[in-house]
């Protein structure tokens, strides 16, 4: 089998990881994140201020940083069996969400106050108000920068190889130690520009969606 | 009976007092408007009745019941404000629709979801659903947009969006209608649709409240006009009381600088 074969075939096997990450963690940051920015929202402090803490904690330290503390820490303090995918999970949910949550804040912040008063007026509940007519007019507003961190989170995943997840980068970084070639790397950019490229598009088509409403 | 008694209603904001006990009340099938510069409390004045801010203190009657109490030191609960504001019917200066819906989606979406409540919504979904949007389309002609009901609301003139909040307002079936300067937001050549629309409605007998700056319309379309200068109401009459007649002379001065424009 010529080599590379061997190096795609690797490659993809670690894609698979690199993408069950990617999954994983909008499945749970998502509504995680939304969960977040409501306690930022919070009128009530003790709320409030333990989420904006977490928030500047989170955005304010390395990823990177983050998921060795949670690869690590739990070892360091003695508690064994932690599993480094779940380490992992966590880091970059927990990560993903507080971004998110920003990003939601702001969507949500700026739809215009009259939107709520005619919903109330017209007897809704604030759920309803919320689910109804709110969150639809936030996710077109937040498509653009969602797309953004949708597209960082495609190349954050590279970070989980600090601790020892076997993604794509992992694997293309292994055949400079065990073959003596680079090109691998090289060429594990190909996956990701794919990826990335894959989104763009179905990011597009949202938005072409969303574009029979202005406002 | 009453349909609405409002008595000594006070507002403040900070240290800013914006009604000073404000009192008035209306008969059924009645129009009435309410003047004044702007900065006089007409808005607020509007905006505590409907909910959107709670007042310090005061009375808000529908039909001989008390449905606030500012001297009661329970608070409302979420679901009593709701209720109490489906009473009222409110259509905004600027329209407020729902931009992600289409005119006829727009006025049946409360209905809607409103009538899920309803102990047999189960049983009768369908008929219950058909109702409501049959009686949402008639609103929609009744305003003149038959042909506009599947048009989003950035596909319609200001006029046109008026139109439809004010059907939107219609279709719960409000006890008092209310409008918050409904043709400030257009340009002049749009505003005599809204004014005819409102005009079409007092004829047949809906009971109205008007915040508005035009003071013909006013005198045409009202049974009653309110003059309110800082928080307080100075004259409360016919047309013709209030607008060739004021006794005060706050009213005069405004209604001469109306006159010099």
């Amino acid at each position: 089998m010529s080599i590379f074969i061997t190096v795609t075939l690797s490659l993809l096997e670690g894609l698979l990881t690199t993408f069950k990450i990617f999954a994983l963690t909008l499945l749970m940051a998502l509504p995680l994140g939304l969960i977040i920015s409501f306690g930022s929202m919070s009128k009530i402090k003790v709320i409030k201020w333990p989420i904006k803490t977490l928030i500047w904690v989170i955005r304010g330290t390395p990823l990177m940083l983050q998921l060795i503390v949670f690869g690590f820490g739990p070892g360091l303090l003695g508690i064994d069996g932690m599993d480094t995918f779940v380490a992992v999970m966590i880091a970059f949910v927990l990560n993903y969400a507080c971004y998110f949550s920003e990003i939601f804040r702001g969507g949500i912040e700026g739809i215009p106050k009259g939107q709520y008063e005619a919903g109330a007026v017209l007897g809704l509940k604030k759920s309803q108000i919320f689910f109804k007519i709110i969150l639809m007019q936030v996710v077109k507003r937040i498509i653009p920068p969602m797309s953004n961190e949708f597209l960082t989170l495609v190349k954050d995943t590279s970070l989980a190889n600090t601790i020892m997840i076997y993604e794509i980068t992992w694997n293309a970084k292994r055949f400079m130690n065990s073959e003596h070639i680079l090109w691998p790397l090289f060429y594990s950019g190909v996956f990701y520009l794919a990826f990335c490229g894959i989104l763009t598009l179905i990011f597009g088509y949202i938005e072409k969606k969303l574009d029979y409403y202005k406002g | 009976m009453k349909i609405l008694e409002i008595k000594d209603l006070r507002k403040s904001f900070g240290k800013t007092e914006v009604l000073k006990g404000v009192s008035f009340s209306m008969e059924e099938g009645e129009v009435l408007s309410i003047i004044g510069s702007s900065g006089s409390g007409k808005t607020t004045l509007l905006r505590s009745i409907n909910f959107l801010e709670e007042a310090d203190c005061g009375k808000i009657y529908v039909e001989g019941n008390c449905i606030y109490d500012g001297s009661s030191a329970k608070k409302l609960t979420a679901a009593q404000v709701r209720e109490n504001q489906l009473n009222f019917g409110l259509v905004f200066q600027s329209f407020n629709l729902f931009p992600q819906y289409t005119a006829l989606e727009n006025v049946t979406l409360a209905p809607l979801l409103l009538a899920k409540e309803r102990s047999d919504y189960k049983a009768n979904k369908k008929a219950i659903i058909e109702e409501i949007e049959n009686n949402a389309k008639a609103l929609l002609e009744r305003v003149g947009l038959a042909d506009r009901m599947d048009n989003y609301p950035c596909q319609l003139s200001g006029g046109q969006q008026q139109r439809v909040s004010i059907a939107r307002a219609l279709a719960l079936n409000p006890k008092v209608l209310f409008f918050d300067e409904p043709t400030s937001a257009l340009d002049p050549e749009l505003t005599g649709e809204i004014l005819r629309v409102i005009r079409d409605l007092a004829q047949k007998k809906v009971t109205m409240v008007i915040v508005t700056h035009e003071i013909d319309f006013a005198r045409n379309v009202s049974d009653r006009i309110i003059f309110m200068a800082d928080g307080v109401v100075l004259e409360d009459g016919t047309p013709a009381d209030v607008l060739d007649n004021p006794k005060h002379e706050k009213t005069k001065a405004f209604l001469r600088k109306l006159n010099d424009k």
